[in-house]
């Protein structure tokens, strides 16, 4: 068999149910290359190694190998509970932590038969926009190591544009799918908020939270949100709903023909006088897209949002708030770290040192701005407004839909940028995620497909949807993935090879 | 460390009291407000815990169905407003006996607002008005060792049992209660009385105070008479009993009196109720009151109960307390002193029970309110806590009526029965107590009592007729009251009177 970690999740399935190889087999070859590589990427914070290859071996003693996501290896962004496995959110405060449960995507993915290979690394708690927040190291870009992947699941978009796994799950709260994906060439889902389970995903912003694939094809991401979607009594903010027909749309999709689908351009996300912040370059490729569409035979036109250019402050108010509460568990008293538990300092100083010394400082500064905007007083002027904005671009999105099927922009306005060139600049960093906010602030499905490369790194064009019409994403996707010929980490391999 | 305090009768002279309070119920329901875990309580520490209630990375709630039906059928029963719209928020602060960081609980939506609770106190009623009643989660119970008072202060280490985290709560908050005047105590113990007799009706908590499922915060403040403003009020926790919450208001009754008379200002704070010594303690200063940051719980969805439902929820409520008293007190014909006799003694619901058994109401209502009101006195319990049941009260009422027993030998079979030898009739006829009627055995002690007596057989032929009641009490005494004084009576009148 050929290198097996150059093998999407479609042709892996192909060649175990065909007898061509096995789970063990594919699962060594990429802890293998997990093994080669990952010292200079920096994409996992756990690899199970041995505990993958029994696993490998049980699927395939089972002889189930190959049927749906069977004896897959996959890889989880460590902001997912894992049963038994060290999970840490990318944080000190979580070093050691092996959570007693498994998060329902976790659980999901493992009844289907699928292998852990590890836990990818992350922004710490999922804040950031380049995995140079994680606690532990960061993560460098398979296409230039001297780049960030993306982030927050930026574990995820290196690990499987470096073929160090078949596919992944990262989770999104304003970005962190879709921009690590257009950032590595990677096509990355955020689902319809509430269409995937949250419960055992570390909460960073409840509202705005989803987790979702990352693949090298449009249909492997498909493959994998359809194991993971779906109704959990477990999360009462999860939708009653059947999982959308996302495999199906994919297959149709790469077909070529968009006859009659209705495409908007979002002026405000790099259009005409919107584009300052934006690389020439990006622009151009996602033009380059649209056009495809358009050769597709979907109609396009542009379509206004007014209220997007608010996204941004609306987000870091609305995102620190929820996230200042849901941190507050990180304490020092039942999991984690604990630090000055000498016997000589009273509850309230253990509980502050630990935080201190459990928190990094971008965790900090969100913690701070939430707890300010939610302070009596405050809580109007910034909480309340940030969500009346929200309204407003809901709306903006409801409105876009009486008159387009999709809306697509650039995911990102930028390639990756070097490591280090944003660290001391938080607002430029937190622009990074001004194309990926709406569709979060709306829970409407967004996905990012690879649409070429410039100046050698991946540009990623953005497909939105209404909720619950993830397999229109899926279908524009593929159809911009069959008309750029071959999926674009093709041409990482062959310029490794 | 006893503080000055004015005579109560005197505050009144200068001030006027206003009093509030919070009540926390405990639901009865089988699991957790968010979680499945079970609420049994005096578990094994922390065996009833879950990655929910503990709070661990990940995990969401999911809120009780039952817990909120609960909520909407104790405001119901209040009078309340049930909202069509109403959602959870989170309380932010932190304690390790909060395992996420925050309660979830409700802040500007609650489930139920604007009702009332009319108490009677002393034939006088008095309308406290309900601010609102709302849904929240218990908190763990923190165990401080090693110290004298387990309290924090002075405790080696300190351990946290998290069975109780979780539990659905409902509190049930009033407005402030003025013009109570020397009965804002006893206002204060009506209203828990009858919302704790409310609750248990509704079956929606075992209400026990003792056990903490039902606990009081009562706030107390004094303005001086006349005043159109009300004064600074204190929130006295820890109130675990009906006769504290009267305690407590009395005693800050007095003690703020005697602050104010000194020229003091009364500070808002929390104070803490001492049980033993009935006086309450400084506790944490609600001027350096934390911001709890108050938001919408965004992992729960908000909670809209559909008006359909709520009508029959309200269609479907249990008579309550008041029209249950009303309506036997006419049914028993009972005045309303009698009445609230009845009620002050805990009899109420033991007297319908041995009614419903058969008993007649005046002598269902003649043995609880005396011979057992003695017994349960003499034994230093309530009366439920008598090992005797309504049905045997009634059955004991019943061999009275037929005459197989006396008044006395009643008595007598009721401590068999509260020894523990079964029901009154196989008590009667294990230890032999039925009345003799006009045996030999009878005619032979009557004729020894006339033998025993010429004088008073003298006396009664002489036409003293009265004087009858000598031999009679002989008779009985003879026969250790186990025969009937009508038959011993008539006996002798046929002997001695010639019938």
């Amino acid at each position: 068999m050929s290198d097996l970690t150059a093998l999407s999740v479609v042709e892996l399935q192909q060649a175990l149910s065909a007898g061509e190889t096995t789970s063990v087999e594919v699962t060594r070859a990429h802890l293998d290359r997990i093994a080669a590589e990952d010292g200079a990427l920096g994409a996992y914070l756990h690899v199970e190694g041995e505990a993958a290859l029994r696993r490998a071996g049980e699927i395939d003693a089972a002889g189930t190998a190959g049927t749906g996501l069977a004896g897959m290896p996959v890889a989880l962004k460590d902001v997912f509970v894992t049963e038994g496995v060290p999970t840490t959110s990318g944080s000190r405060i979580l070093e050691g932590w092996r959570p007693p449960y498994d998060a329902t995507v976790a659980r999901k993915l493992k009844d289907a038969g699928t292998v852990l290979l590890g836990k990818t690394n992350m922004d710490e708690f999922a804040m950031g926009s380049s995995t140079e927040n994680s606690a532990y190291r960061p993560t460098r870009n398979p296409w230039d190591h001297d780049r960030i992947p993306g982030g927050s699941s930026g574990g995820s978009s290196t690990a499987v544009a470096g073929r160090l796994a078949p596919v992944a799950l990262g989770t999104d709260t304003g970005g962190s799918i879709r921009q690590p994906a257009a950032l590595t060439g990677l096509v990355g889902h955020k689902p319809t908020y509430g269409s995937v389970s949250r419960y055992g995903l570390i909460a960073f912003s409840s509202s705005l939270d989803q987790a979702g694939p990352m693949a090298r094809t449009v249909l492997d991401a498909a493959l994998v949100h359809e194991a993971i979607g779906g109704h959990d009594p477990r999360d009462s903010t999860s939708i009653d709903a059947p999982v959308p027909t996302v495999v199906e749309a994919a297959r149709r999709g790469a077909g070529g023909d968009l006859a009659g689908l209705r495409v908007g351009v979002v002026r405000e996300l790099g259009g005409d006088g919107a584009r300052e912040g934006y690389d020439a370059g990006v622009l151009e490729r996602v033009a380059e897209a649209v056009a495809l569409l358009e050769g597709a035979g979907a109609e396009v036109r542009e379509v206004s949002c007014p209220s997007f250019g608010l996204a941004l402050p609306a987000y870091y108010l609305i995102a620190p708030s929820e996230a200042s509460s849901n941190l507050a568990r990180f304490e020092g008293m039942r999991f984690g770290i604990r630090v000055g538990d000498d016997g000589s300092r009273d509850i309230d100083e253990v509980m502050a040192l630990t935080r201190e010394q459990g928190f990094g400082p971008e965790v900090k500064r969100r913690i701070i701005l939430g707890t300010y905007a939610l302070s009596a007083g405050y809580y109007d002027a910034y909480y309340g407004q940030a969500q009346k904005v929200r309204t407003l671009i809901t709306r903006d999105f409801h409105a876009a839909f009486d008159d387009v099927d999709v809306l697509v922009s650039p995911t990102s306005p930028t390639v990756a940028w070097p490591i280090g060139a944003r660290v001391d600049d938080p607002l430029a960093m937190y622009a990074a995620d001004l194309c990926t906010l709406p569709a979060s602030l709306a829970g409407v499905p967004a996905i990012s497909v690879p649409c070429g490369l410039s100046e050698g790194l991946p540009v990623g064009l953005q497909v939105m949807a209404p909720a619950l019409s993830d397999d229109r994403c899926y279908r524009v996707a593929a159809a911009v993935e069959a008309a750029l010929g071959a999926p674009l980490t093709d041409r990482l391999a062959e310029r490794a090879a | 460390m006893s503080e000055p305090l004015v005579a109560f009768d005197d505050v009144l002279t200068r001030y006027e009291p206003v009093i509030g309070l919070e009540t926390h119920v405990e639901l009865g329901t089988e699991s957790k407000m968010f979680c499945g875990c079970s609420t049994t309580f005096g578990a094994e520490p922390n065996t009833q815990t879950c990655p929910v209630c503990l709070g661990l990375p990940g995990s969401l709630p999911v809120a009780n169905a039952a817990a909120v039906e609960s909520t909407i059928r104790i405001g119901l029963a209040l009078g309340c407003r049930i909202a069509s719209w109403s959602r959870f928020a989170r309380k932010n602060y932190f304690y390790p006996d909060i395992p996420k960081g925050f309660q979830t609980s409700q802040y500007d939506e609650p489930l139920c607002t604007a009702g009332h609770l009319d108490v009677e106190v002393d034939g006088e009623t008095y309308r406290v008005e309900i601010e609102r009643v709302h849904l929240e989660e218990d908190t763990g119970k923190n165990l401080h060792v090693g110290g004298a008072t387990g309290r924090i202060h002075g405790a080696d280490h300190s351990l946290v049992d998290f069975n109780r985290a979780g539990i659905p709560l409902v509190e049930i908050v009033t407005r402030p209660v003025p013009g109570a005047g020397a009965k804002a105590p006893d206002v204060a113990r009506a209203y828990v009385t009858e919302l704790r007799e409310i609750i248990q009706t509704l079956g929606a908590s075992d209400v026990r105070m003792e056990q903490g499922s039902l606990r009081c915060d009562v706030n107390t403040s004094l303005a001086p008479v006349g005043s159109l403003e009300w004064g600074t009020r204190t929130e006295t926790k820890n109130v675990n009993s009906l006769r504290s919450v009267e305690r407590a208001v009395r005693y800050e009754m007095r003690r703020q009196a005697a602050v104010l008379d000194a020229g003091g200002r009364v500070l808002q704070e929390t104070r803490h109720f001492h049980e033993d010594t009935g006086s309450t303690s400084p506790g944490r200063s609600k001027e350096e009151a934390t911001d709890y940051r108050y938001f919408p719980e965004p992992d729960l969805v908000p909670l809209a109960p559909d008006t359909e439902w709520v009508e029959k929820l309200a269609a479907e409520l249990p008579e309550l307390p008041a029209a249950r008293r009303t309506r036997l007190q006419q049914e028993w014909g009972l005045s309303a002193t009698e009445m609230t006799w009845l009620v002050n003694a805990g009899a109420l619901g033991l007297v319908e029970r041995t009614v419903a058994a058969g008993a007649s109401p005046a002598d269902a209502r003649k043995w609880w309110l005396g011979e057992l009101a003695r017994r349960a006195n003499d034994a230093g319990v309530e009366l439920t806590e008598l090992a005797v049941t309504p049905a045997q009260v009634a059955e004991l009422t019943a061999l009275v009526a037929e005459g197989t027993v006396n008044d006395k030998l009643a008595r007598q079979a009721l401590d068999g029965v509260l020894a523990g030898e079964g029901d009154p009739r196989a008590v009667v006829q294990a230890r032999g107590l039925a009345v003799m009627g006009e045996s030999d055995e009878l005619g032979a002690a009557v004729d020894a009592a006339i033998a025993g007596a010429p004088d008073v057989v003298a006396k009664v032929r002489g036409g003293k007729v009265q004087a009858l009641g000598a031999l009679v009490g002989a008779v009985m005494k003879a026969t250790r009251g186990q025969a009937d004084a009508a038959t011993v009576k008539r006996m002798l009148e046929e002997r001695l009177l010639g019938g």
